[in-house]
């Protein structure tokens, strides 16, 4: 009985929404999208709007591209993906049905790897900024990125620790249900135990504000290098504890960290942090001050930079993967996604962070990583050194 | 020595975060006795009191943002009320449950909006904020401070309780909410107190939990606010001191469970600590003694 | 209504329903496939699953149980484990050498066992649970899906669950139709049962307690088979969320998803089986679909990232606020109903008849 009337409401409330269907307009002709896949609140929204503002920077600055020899605007279509991995799917399906050639992002592999299967079902290439882990772009053929990967970042870490920081006992820190943390932590801890080191693996739960006691095991454990390349929120947490417990050992982390945001979580306090990432301010002058210069006259863009105009990396990567972008589009000389998925693969394009070329799946041939120091007095980034594998 | 050194820092976070779920907990106890309401947004109202102390410091002094913080903190709490709850007083318990939730979602969606959805940093208040030496175990001054304003708040509010005529009426309403109705007692403004209190201590709570773990994000309320509510339950909820040795239970059990490397079941512990706790004593530990049942 | 009249309207909704289905199949045909409205749609089906799963307890039998979520997270997590194919496990499970399970199922098979396993969970869990009231009751529940979520998170058993890793590429359907099927089954079965005996002892259990006992009907066993049942459809609720996201994750089972499917009950009307579905696909398509202009930052001061949320949270509490009977209260979507609705002045005639309707309980007030 119920069940018919049960079954007859469905059906009301689909044709309301067929309705809405037929009335959802068409696309322009001389517009061409390119979705920005990027959290914008969770625990990644910072790192997510510093990566925006990179792309956004780079549309401002090219807002165009020639397409069999007509001119199309370079409309940006941002979701927010609020770094979390169930948000991921739908947000992803946002930008599909935006209508979207390409799509670029996500800060933080988890999300990226929870929304491929939507943008592979669409048949829309994505390009991955600065998401390292390696089951992004593993097995797929759809899904590009222009960063480096965990495990070489992995190794970088664990060469640097055990070479220049002479430590032979590590303590690592993951988020649970994290894959961009509990990667690198997996391939760190592989690479240090290859060189002889010993390691102290834990992880803390989502929503855990309390990293007294993780810093108390580190203490215990007699590690001689604190390892968390844990998101920047927590980051600011476990900063803050190791301070106040006067924990004495330094900090290693990958790029996360390199944000405005540890950059203030450290200023004046006793902490010795170490970050690798993908570019270091001064490697580029008139992107530099190119980026400052729009930071500064902007101040929705300066409050998502963290309120200040220091430049992180990932805003030099989002503006490198725009120009990626425009270049697969050139080449292909269409807006159809299948085509530009092509041309991608033999994209050449220099950007401000080192040549960028795609190898296997569609991974960028990076060999080199940038490691730098917190100067907790200037409030700055200190170049230390270039580091590759070998 | 050496085992004190090591095993210090575990015991001194517990304790310090136990104080402070005792003071939220105090929250939830009170309305619950009352209202038998489980007041699912008073960890959210933490929270809110967090990001108000970030937003008044910015622009005035400590001296003035502190005591603003907790105006406006009583001010929420007291709205809640009046505008979530009091329209429900005869509507199922369900529903009015239901209420605390929908506040509690519209809190956290205000903050993510106003914060747009980043984690923002506490200011860190002077003297408590700094590093402090006990037993060579270094921690913040906080840690030390945390217990014994939680002891003396508690003892003033014990005291209220027992020789005030609000803290009387309090007291007669959590009885029998009808019957202290019919002998004159104004159940509304028992109520607002109620939540005035709570929310006054939370406030406090909340000041010192931040100074202790400086982020501010729209969720950091809901796992020490659940957390709280267990403490509540596993003192047997209703009773103040109850609250209090469940909180401080929980803070230190929890940090040794993440001493011992279970890092992974550091917040299920605490549920578990509840489940067992219902089924052998569903009325908590204090519950049955109605000594202080507010 | 006469026995004449139950087989005419049953013909009638019989029509509706193959219509329905007739309608979904344009639908797939003539909009695109990257169509937000099949994102709604979908999720809006598993909701409903979900939400009427949830009311079985909630509205029919009175129990306040708020582990919905872990009860979706048992069956989300079987159906992946068992469905993902072996030559992908070793990529899927790359931190445990593949993972102990070196099989994969037909779909179809596990996605039962995605809602066998968590009857299982519920049963074992009731046994305890079940002799709490109310809000004892609700928290202990709550209690034990955090419980469930720490457990399928933790690194030990990762050979099975993976740790707290994403589970992917496990067997997935795009087909909108497949979504409402499955749903409509299940909702379809449910609805059977609440019309059962079983089911007037479910009613006859939130009713009155003491009442019910003393008509013989066992309480314990009742309560434990609502669970049971309830868990059941919401680990096949669990399953069909896992195959439309394509990736799954235990952290993502957290309380706010209890929550929000209990806010979907309210909104629909507790004890409303039509009503869940409709607050289902209304809550979906408001926080997916058309509240996104809110979130569009532009001309309009007010509008940036989150708007939306303040926006659809405060709908939520005006609707828990000023109607608390939600939007169907008890009663059902019927097409009788429907046209007896717009018989006696549709939308007019219903506002009239409410304030006649409340001018006389006022009046009674007044007397008394």
């Amino acid at each position: 009985m119920k069940m018919r009337r049960v079954l007859s409401l469905v059906l009301a409330v689909l044709m309301l929404a067929a309705l809405m269907a037929g009335c959802s307009g068409s696309s322009n002709k001389n517009v061409i999208k390119i979705g920005v896949f990027e959290p914008a609140s969770g625990d990644n929204g910072a790192g997510g709007k510093q990566e925006t503002l990179g792309i956004q920077y780079a549309n401002q600055e090219t807002p165009t591209v020639t397409i069999g020899g007509k001119e199309y605007t370079v409309e940006l279509s941002i979701v927010d993906n609020e770094s979390s991995n169930d948000k991921a799917a739908t947000a992803a399906s946002q930008l599909v049905s935006n209508g979207c050639c390409v799509v670029l992002g996500s800060y933080g592999s988890g999300v990226s790897i929870a929304a491929s299967p939507t943008f592979e079902q669409a048949g829309i290439p994505a390009i991955g900024v600065t998401c390292t882990n390696p089951q992004v772009t593993e097995g797929n053929d759809h899904y590009f990125r222009i960063c480096f990967l965990d495990p070489f970042q992995g190794t970088v870490l664990a060469n640097f620790a055990s070479a220049e920081l002479g430590a032979t006992k590590a303590y690592c820190l993951a988020k649970l249900g994290d894959d961009y943390s509990v990667g690198l932590c997996n391939y760190f801890i592989e690479a240090f135990e290859g060189l002889g080191g010993e390691v102290v693996y834990e992880t803390f739960p989502e929503g855990n504000s309390d990293f007294a006691s993780y810093v108390a095991n580190a203490a215990n454990a007699g590690a001689e290098v604190f390892f968390a390349p844990v998101s920047t929120e927590a980051a600011a947490l476990i900063i803050d504890q190791v301070a106040a417990q006067g924990l004495d050992m330094p900090m290693l982390a990958g790029d996360t960290w390199d944000s405005n945001v540890i950059l203030n979580a450290a200023n004046g306090k006793a902490v010795d942090i170490y970050v690798t990432t993908f570019y270091q301010e001064g490697g580029d002058p008139d992107f530099d001050a190119g980026v400052k210069e729009w930071i500064n006259a902007d101040a929705t863009a300066k409050t998502n930079n963290g309120g200040d105009d220091t430049i992180a990396a990932v805003t030099a990567m989002g503006y490198d993967a725009y120009y990626v972008a425009l270049e697969a589009i050139k080449a292909a000389d269409s807006a159809e996604p299948a085509k530009i998925m092509e041309a991608l693969w033999n994209v050449n394009y220099e950007g401000v962070s080192g040549p960028i070329t795609f190898g296997e799946h569609g991974n960028a041939n990076r060999d080199t990583a940038f490691v730098k120091h917190a100067n907790t007095e200037t409030g700055a980034w200190e170049f230390i050194a270039q580091q590759g594998v070998n | 020595m050496d085992f004190i050194q090591a095993n210090l820092p575990y015991i001194l976070a517990g304790i310090s975060v136990g104080g402070q779920y005792a003071l939220i907990a105090i929250g939830y106890t009170m309305v619950y006795g009352i209202l038998r309401l489980i007041n699912f947004a008073h960890g959210d109202v933490f929270m809110a009191a967090g990001l108000i102390m970030v937003y008044a410091s910015t622009v005035l002094p400590l001296y003035l943002a502190i005591p603003l913080v907790i105006i406006v903190t009583v001010l929420i709490g007291f709205t809640i009320e009046r505008v979530a709850y009091k329209p429900l007083r005869n509507a199922p318990r369900m529903s009015i449950m239901i209420s605390a939730i929908g506040v509690s979602y519209l809190i956290q969606n205000l903050a993510l909006y106003i914060t747009g959805g980043l984690s923002k940093q506490y200011p860190s208040i002077p003297w408590i904020s700094d590093s402090v030496t006990i037993f060579g175990a270094t921690t913040k001054m906080v840690t030390v401070i945390t217990p014994v304003l939680t002891m003396v708040l508690i003892v003033a509010l014990v005291l209220l309780i027992k020789h005030t005529k609000i803290g009387m009426a309090m007291r007669a309403v959590s009885r029998d909410f009808e019957t202290s109705q019919l002998m004159g007692v104004k159940i509304n403004s028992v109520i607002s107190a109620t939540f005035i209190i709570g929310s006054f201590l939370a406030a406090v709570g909340s000041l010192l939990y931040f100074s202790n773990y400086t982020g501010v994000t729209p969720t950091a309320g809901s796992m020490p606010g659940l957390k709280a509510f267990v403490a509540a339950v596993f003192g047997g909820i209703g009773s103040i001191p109850g609250a209090v040795i469940g909180a401080f239970i929980i803070g230190i059990c929890e940090n040794i469970i993440k001493g011992l490397g279970w890092t992974t079941f550091s917040d299920a512990f605490t549920f578990a600590l509840l489940i067992i706790i219902l089924m052998t004593k569903p009325t908590g530990l204090f519950g049955e003694k109605a000594t202080d049942k507010v | 209504m006469t026995k004449l009249n139950d087989k005419k309207n049953s013909i009638i909704a019989l029509a509706l329903v193959a219509g329905m289905f007739v309608l979904l199949l344009v639908l797939e045909a003539v909009v695109p496939h990257t169509s937000i409205v099949f994102t709604v749609l979908k999720k809006g089906a598993i909701y409903s699953l979900v939400a009427v799963s949830m009311n079985l307890l909630n509205g029919f039998t009175g129990l306040f149980s708020l582990g919905q979520a872990g009860f979706m997270l048992i069956g989300a997590y079987t159906y992946a484990i068992f469905t993902i194919p072996v030559a992908d496990r070793l990529s899927v499970y790359q931190y445990y050498d593949g993972g102990l399970i070196q099989f994969a199922l037909p779909s179809i098979i596990a996605l039962l066992l995605a809602g066998i396993m968590a009857a299982i969970f519920a049963f074992l869990i009731g046994l305890p649970v079940l002799r709490l009231k109310s809000d004892y009751l609700a928290i202990a529940t709550l209690g034990f899906a955090e419980i469930i979520r720490a457990i399928f998170q933790w690194d030990k058993l990762g050979v099975i669950t993976n740790g707290s890793n994403v589970l992917r590429k496990y067997t997935c359907y795009n087909s909108t139709l497949f979504y409402f099927a499955v749903a409509g089954i299940c909702i379809a079965i449910i609805v059977l049962l609440i019309n059962s005996s079983y089911g007037r002892a479910f009613k006859a259990i939130r009713d009155n307690e003491i009442a019910a006992e003393a008509m013989g009907i066992s309480l314990f066993k009742h309560k434990q088979m609502a669970f049971v049942i309830s868990s059941f459809f919401a680990g096949i609720g669990g399953a069909l969320l896992a195959m439309f996201q394509y990736t799954i994750q235990a952290s993502q089972f957290k309380t706010a998803l209890t929550y929000e499917l209990l806010l979907i009950v309210v909104i629909g009307g507790i004890g409303s089986i039509t009503g869940s579905c409709l607050g289902s696909f209304l809550f979906i398509a408001c926080s997916e679909w058309w509240l996104r202009f809110l979130d569009v930052e532009g001309a309009i001061p007010l509008l940036r990232p989150g708007f939306r949320k303040v926006v659809f949270s405060i709908i939520i509490m005006v609707i828990v606020l000023f109607y608390s009977q939600g939007i169907m209260g008890t009663r059902e979507f019927s097409v009788s109903g429907m046209i007896n609705f717009f018989k006696t002045g549709g939308p007019i005639g219903w506002i009239k008849r409410k304030r006649a309707a409340k001018s006389k309980k006022a009046e009674v007030t007044v007397n008394e």
